[in-house]
């Protein structure tokens, strides 16, 4: 691992210090090894030579009748006079600190104060980051929880069967559901060819010019650009036009969130095809259009799918654009100029309202629609590691 | 000069070629469009509003549909006050998230810790909205508030933010759901440039003693301080546009208040709330401006997200 020379080991009087005997393993483990607060109380450490620790140890006045246990993995790499080599570098040092720096190579000693304080210091930020992520997944967990407890009593067959109710009375989700999905079919049948063929050019043709770096930028912008915004866009440019909110309104709003994200994934899995394929094609004659769409396309499409679902997923569950577009019908509606119900404006108004049975309906719906996006969200990576194996 | 048979048929092709490199510029085209056409159809929404209040739109804090007086002021300090109290609570806290997928996590257990955390990213704002209005507000009035209100309140430095009674709804609550709400956005971003970072520098600082924490706040963070910084913008972003999880918790008042605990308005939630029965062109108009300034403001603080993120990227590359 390091010649003899350099190797210093760590000690400490009270001998607390725990050997680290995994050797090797990874950075991480190796400087977990480190991490010891019960070394906080020892007062000194000595840094000395391996090959001169095993010469002084039986009589050093520091070390003596110490067993040499603390050897850290983490810092037996170090190489001799490191304290010098790094002045404060990685850690400020204390101000009281008392140091005797390495004269003739005989013995250092440092207060171990300060190594103390950095693993110290080192095991409450991991601690502490382990705590954020058990933050994270609490809310996860508490949010599904709270959707299964309040949801799963309101899930019958009468939700799949029957219409949206009046207050008061027994009812369905039947045509938000069908709402939902139709509007939520036709944005992806709008915005995934366009999508498609912007990422294609912005992988393929991007090279040179100006319109591929502007629109990848504008691209990233509008990925997350806010809803409603693109709401109102849509009631601006085609609402007021027409006079009333219609379904095409609204998934012609989910179209416009539909695009951006299927252009970033487009774009992204046809630079991940490598380039000897199309070089291969391209030496067989193959005009361009048909490298492009016969190979590597072709190459990339389950990526391409997997921006798909995911695209699917986000606006499956986007309410805000919505709201100024399809709105929302009481009714079975299959029209597309007639205002059209939808699950997110059902969930949001039933569960603004004071009744108890349509908030009930709405955690149904609440579920419903979290159950659906969660699974499209894992299906799509299940599926793109399936692509790309080194991911 | 020869010439072969198949000579029209490598012509047809070329034609071919060019015609489909043309589709594919014109959907990229298309990008370049719909931005201009959103940002033409909200500034021509907007311009009753626009030439009626001026610039006093921006400063005014009235808002009155049935005197037709309108001012942006409290929906714009709503929005950058909930998205400052989110950022607040989510940097450290994904900075922690990130830390440990990077750097500690057991190698099987990142990529599902991974997937969960951006599941959390994936549930749709309605849910947030809620679960927030339904579960969390209940109890953060309950067990929280009274507590901010009896600890901080008589403080004179933060007094005046924990003023009032325990609702529930306001300012704080909608921050924090928030908070939730980004804490996967700028952790994945964090993890995915913490994960660039080249393992020789990493292993040298490893090699020279550093802790683990060390190496992250003198090696990596550095390394990739634009990224970390891009990744935050990005979750700014997010949280100056959420509407749903903010229109169910903020409370809707259009009411400026010191107190955090007050109920209040952000622009999208303004828009989310009135924008469907707002009548009178004065009324729509004024809304829709809102929207222009919502998107101006998004706008911006994206473009420097993508900016920064680019330039590390850069770096990468190099």
């Amino acid at each position: 691992m390091q010649g003899k020379r350099d190797a210093i080991w760590l000690f400490h009087p009270q001998g607390v210090g725990r050997a680290c005997t995994k050797g090797r393993q990874s950075t991480t483990q190796q400087a977990a090894c480190g991490i010891d607060t019960k070394a906080a109380e020892a007062t000194t450490i000595t840094l000395q030579t391996r090959s001169e620790q095993r010469r002084n140890a039986p009589d050093s006045p520091v070390s003596g009748g110490l067993p040499p246990d603390v050897a850290s993995a983490a810092l037996s790499g170090l190489p001799r006079g490191w304290p010098l080599a790094t002045p404060s570098a990685l850690h400020p040092s204390p101000s009281g600190a008392q140091r005797i720096w390495p004269n003739d190579g005989q013995q250092t000693l440092i207060m171990l104060t300060l190594y103390a304080r950095r693993r110290l210091i080192n095991a409450l930020s991991l601690g502490v980051s382990t705590l954020a992520m058990l933050f994270g997944l609490f809310w996860l967990g508490w949010i599904l929880w709270t959707l299964l407890a309040n949801g799963l009593q309101g899930l019958n067959l009468n939700l799949f069967t029957q219409m949206t109710p009046p207050p008061g009375s027994e009812g369905g989700l039947l045509n938000a559901i069908a709402g939902s999905l139709m509007m939520t079919f036709i944005a992806t049948l709008i915005g995934t060819p366009i999508g498609i063929l912007a990422g294609t050019y912005l992988a393929e043709f991007g090279q040179r010019g100006w319109l591929a770096p502007v629109t990848r930028f504008i691209n990233d912008v509008l990925l997350s650009a806010p809803s409603i915004v693109i709401g109102l866009f849509v009631y601006e440019i085609y609402v007021i036009k027409i006079g009333h909110f219609s379904g095409w309104a609204g998934a012609f709003a989910l179209s416009i969130i539909v695009i951006p994200v299927v252009i970033r994934t487009t774009e992204n899995m046809l630079r991940l095809v490598p380039n000897t394929l199309r070089e291969a094609a391209a030496a067989l004659g193959t005009p361009q259009w048909k490298i492009i769409n016969f190979v590597t396309l072709r190459a990339a499409r389950a990526g391409i799918l997997t921006g798909i679902l995911l695209a699917v997923a986000r606006i499956s569950g986007e309410t805000a654009p919505l709201l100024f577009t399809s709105l929302n019908n009481q009714f079975w509606s299959s029209d597309l100029n007639q205002p059209m119900a939808n699950l997110p404006v059902v969930i949001f108004q039933f569960a603004m309202s004071p009744y108890a049975d349509w908030q009930s309906l709405a955690w149904a719906g609440a579920l419903l629609i979290t159950v659906s996006v969660l699974t499209l969200n894992i299906l799509a990576r299940v599926l793109f590691r399936q692509t790309v194996p080194s991911h | 000069m020869p010439t072969f048979a198949h000579e029209s048929r490598i012509k047809y092709q070329h034609w071919l070629d060019i015609v489909f490199r043309n589709i594919t510029r014109l959907a990229a085209f298309s990008v370049l469009i719909l931005l201009l056409a959103l940002i033409a159809s909200l500034v021509m929404g907007g311009l009753p509003a626009i030439k009626h209040f001026g610039f006093g739109f921006l400063s005014s804090a009235v808002w009155n549909p049935v005197t037709d007086e309108f001012g942006a002021l409290v929906p714009i300090i709503g929005t950058l006050v909930t998205s400052f109290i989110a950022l607040l609570i989510a940097i450290p806290i994904s900075f922690g998230i990130a830390i440990f997928l990077t750097e500690l996590s057991p190698r099987w257990l990142r990529r599902p810790l991974g997937i969960a955390i951006e599941l959390l990213a994936g549930i749709p704002s309605i849910i947030y909205g809620m679960w927030g209005l339904f579960v969390f507000a209940p109890l953060f009035a309950e067990h929280v508030q009274p507590w901010l209100i009896e600890k901080l309140g008589p403080s004179p430095l933060f007094g005046p933010l924990f003023q009032g009674i325990p609702m529930g709804v306001g300012i704080l609550t909608a921050g924090i759901i928030l908070a939730i709400m980004v804490i996967p956005f700028i952790a994945s971003v964090m993890r995915d440039v913490f994960e660039i970072v080249p393992t020789l520098l990493k292993e040298s600082a490893y090699g020279l003693g550093a802790t683990t924490w060390e190496v992250m706040w003198n090696v990596i963070l550095p390394y990739t301080k634009i990224g970390v910084v891009g990744g935050i913008m990005l979750g700014l972003g997010r949280a100056l546009g959420e509407t749903m999880a903010v229109t169910f918790v903020i409370g809707n008042a259009h009411k400026l208040s010191t107190s955090l605990l007050m109920p209040g308005n952000s622009i999208s939630s303004a828009l989310a709330n009135e924008f469907n029965e707002a009548v009178g062109e004065l009324y729509t108009s004024a809304l829709v401006q809102l929207g222009l300034i919502l998107f101006l403001i998004t706008f911006v603080v994206l473009s420097m997200a993508r900016y920064m993120l680019h330039r590390l990227a850069k770096r990468e590359g190099t």
